[in-house]
This record gives C-alpha cells, sequence and structure tokens, in this order.
C-alpha cells in the first residue's frame, strides 16, 4: 500500500535524474480507503518534512480535494483531520507513480509500488 | 546446510514456500521478535512519540508488526515479492515497497526518523552478477550514501547482521563511515556461537536525543 505521506518524501532514483524528480505523479489509481488512529502530534511532527503544493496535487490526483491550496499557518483540530486522512487513510493499491522528468513508470501492483531499476538506470 | 546467502538471491531463496515457511516458524519469529526489540531500543528515540521508520528488508512483516505494536507508523522495503505478499495477507498498517536496497533509495533528504533492517546486510555482501555496478562494495556504496540522506539529523540507523568474518565488518563499517555515518558495531552474546548478535548501530549527526 502507497499512502501519500510516504508518496510525498518519495522521489525518482534513476541514475542522473536529480531535478524534478518530485514528485511522482499518480496514473489510473485505484484507492482503498482504511480507518487509522488520528494522532495529532504525529501528524503535527511530519508537517516539517512535508511538501505541502505536492501533496494536494497528489491528494487530487487520488480523489482527495479537502485540503486549502496554501498551506495555512494555523493547524486547527479540523486541518489536523484532513491532513490525517489524505496522508494516513487513502492507500493506493493499483496503478503507477510517473516521473515527470525521465518518465521512469513504478507500477503499483496488488497495493506494491515496484521500485526496481533496471541496470542502466543503476546509479 | 549452507548460509541462505550463498544459495541464491533472495528473491529467489524466499520464493512462496520458503517465505511462508520462515513466517510460520515460530522459533525464527521469537528470534527476529527479540533483535527487532534490541533495534528499537538501540534508537533510543524520544520516549512515548510515534516516529516514523524504514524497515530496510521488511519480509513478511515480523518485524512490521511490532512497529506497529509499539505504535510507530513505517514503511517497508524488500526484494523478495512472495515476502512482501506474505506481509500483505498479515494486514499490517506498513507501506511496503519492492525495492532492491544495492540499487540505493530515492527518499527525499531527512525522511525518516530511523532506520531498522533485521538480518539483511549479509546478502549486499553476495554479488549477483558480473556488472561493475553489482560489485558489493558499489551496492553497500548506494545503499549507506541514500540511506544517509534519506534520515533525519540527528537520528540513528540499527541494522542487525551475519557477518561470516571481521573482514566483512570491517568493509561495512567503513564503506558506512565514508557515506557519513558515525558510530560502530555492537556485538550481543559476543561469547555465544549460538547468541552472538551483531547490531550496526550508525548515527546521523549526533545520533538521537541522549547522544552527545
Ligand atoms: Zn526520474
Amino acid at each position: 500500500m502507497v499512502r501519500l505521506i510516504t508518496h510525498n518524501l518519495l522521489a525518482c532514483h534513476v541514475k542522473g535524474c536529480t531535478t524534478n524528480n518530485f514528485p511522482l505523479v499518480f496514473q489510473d489509481v485505484q484507492v482503498e480507503l482504511q480507518e487509522a488512529e488520528f494522532n495529532p502530534d504525529f501528524i503535527r511532527n511530519m508537517l516539517s518534512r512535508l511538501e505541502w503544493t505536492a501533496l494536494v496535487n497528489a491528494a487530487k490526483q487520488v480523489g482527495d480535494t479537502s485540503l486549502p491550496l496554501e498551506q495555512p499557518d494555523m493547524m486547527d483540530d479540523e486541518l489536523l483531520q484532513k491532513l490525517h486522512h489524505a496522508l494516513m487513510e487513502i492507500h493506493v493499491i493499483e496503478g503507477a507513480m510517473v516521473c515527470q522528468n525521465c518518465k521512469h513508470v513504478y507500477p503499483i501492483s496488488n497495493g506494491i509500488p515496484n521500485m526496481l531499476l533496471a541496470e542502466h538506470e543503476i546509479g | 546446510m549452507s548460509r541462505p546467502e550463498y544459495q541464491a538471491p533472495p528473491e529467489i531463496y524466499y520464493g512462496d514456500a520458503e517465505a511462508k515457511k520462515y513466517t510460520q516458524n515460530t522459533r525464527n519469529q521469537q528470534i527476529q521478535a527479540d533483535m527487532t526489540y534490541r533495534a528499537i531500543e538501540l534508537l533510543n528515540l524520544p520516549p512515548d512519540e510515534p516516529a516514523f521508520l524504514l524497515d530496510i528488508g521488511c519480509g513478511s512483516g515480523l518485524s512490521g508488526e511490532i512497529l506497529d505494536e509499539e505504535g510507530h507508523i513505517w514503511a517497508g522495503v524488500d526484494i523478495a515479492p512472495s515476502m512482501l505478499e506474505v506481509a500483505l495477507e498479515r494486514d499490517l498498517d506498513g507501506d511496503l515497497f519492492l525495492q532492491d536496497i544495492g540499487q540505493g533509495f530515492g527518499f527525499r533528504p531527512g525522511s525518516f526518523d530511523g532506520a531498522i533492517s533485521i538480518s539483511v546486510l549479509q546478502w549486499l555482501l553476495n554479488a549477483e552478477t558480473s556488472h561493475p555496478t553489482s560489485s558489493p562494495p558499489h551496492r553497500l556504496t548506494r545503499f549507506f550514501t541514500t540511506l544517509h540522506s534519506a534520515l533525519r539529523n540527528p537520528s540513528r540507523a540499527v541494522l542487525q547482521f551475519y557477518p561470516t568474518s571481521d573482514d566483512q565488518i570491517q568493509l561495512i563499517t567503513s564503506i558506512a563511515q565514508k557515506a557519513g555515518f558515525g558510530g560502530g558495531v555492537v556485538v550481543d552474546y559476543p561469547n555465544s556461537k549460538k547468541a552472538r548478535k551483531v547490531f550496526l548501530c550508525l548515527f546521523v549527526g549526533g545520533g538521537g536525543t541522549q547522544q552527545q
């Protein structure tokens, strides 16, 4: 399963692909919703390492439009709940993640993304 | 019987039958659980705070289950599809990736609060092809460099493995140091041939909350 919390930390790792290699773009996704325990402290803790715009766009790609386009200065409980849902409860189970730069396709099948590279793609 | 890493690469050695056998074997489960608890202890995370962790060579999720129980959020990578399938069936909370750690990670800088790895590094010591980028030092260098970058500063990675010689420990620690890690090897039960366990404890920056 790929959740947006992990997707937001994942860049393309093909050899030489170092610019515009984040975020990977979701394609043809099927998602599954799974409830997870709400932990506001954990979400707050993760915020500093997340890319907001990438998160908002990825959430759209998996069918969630609840997040504001700009990262608000204040995180109230309602927003933390929305973030929790987007980051932790949406699981991508089929589809692909595509690099905008080198176009490498990381297929997602049965919940598991295939991150294996071909010999010529290894750095 | 010879050691598994000498018989075939992990994605072949751990086929469907081996993956189920490994996961259901209660002795394996106990040893794996003990080593996972010890690795978490050596991570020295701040108490009572869920951390975002990377499980390197997560296999069928024996360690992941413990990370779930301890309240941590995690992502796991493994090269054996059969092991990952067993992990899926076990309904764990972590995200699973099919990945060859010798090819390096693509995680952005500072992604994880820590990393653990149980009984995996020895696989990296065996070259799989004659291609120059597949030599153990190349694969270890990519692994440690991209792992170092994926971890927060400060944080730790604790990697239990089964070296066959002191030379192997030397090789692994020197490549980890070149990748920027501090730290070194912790050996539990050093005088027992059976119980002896080697943990590579690597520090990014100061290496955690209570460490200077
Ligand atoms: Zn790319």
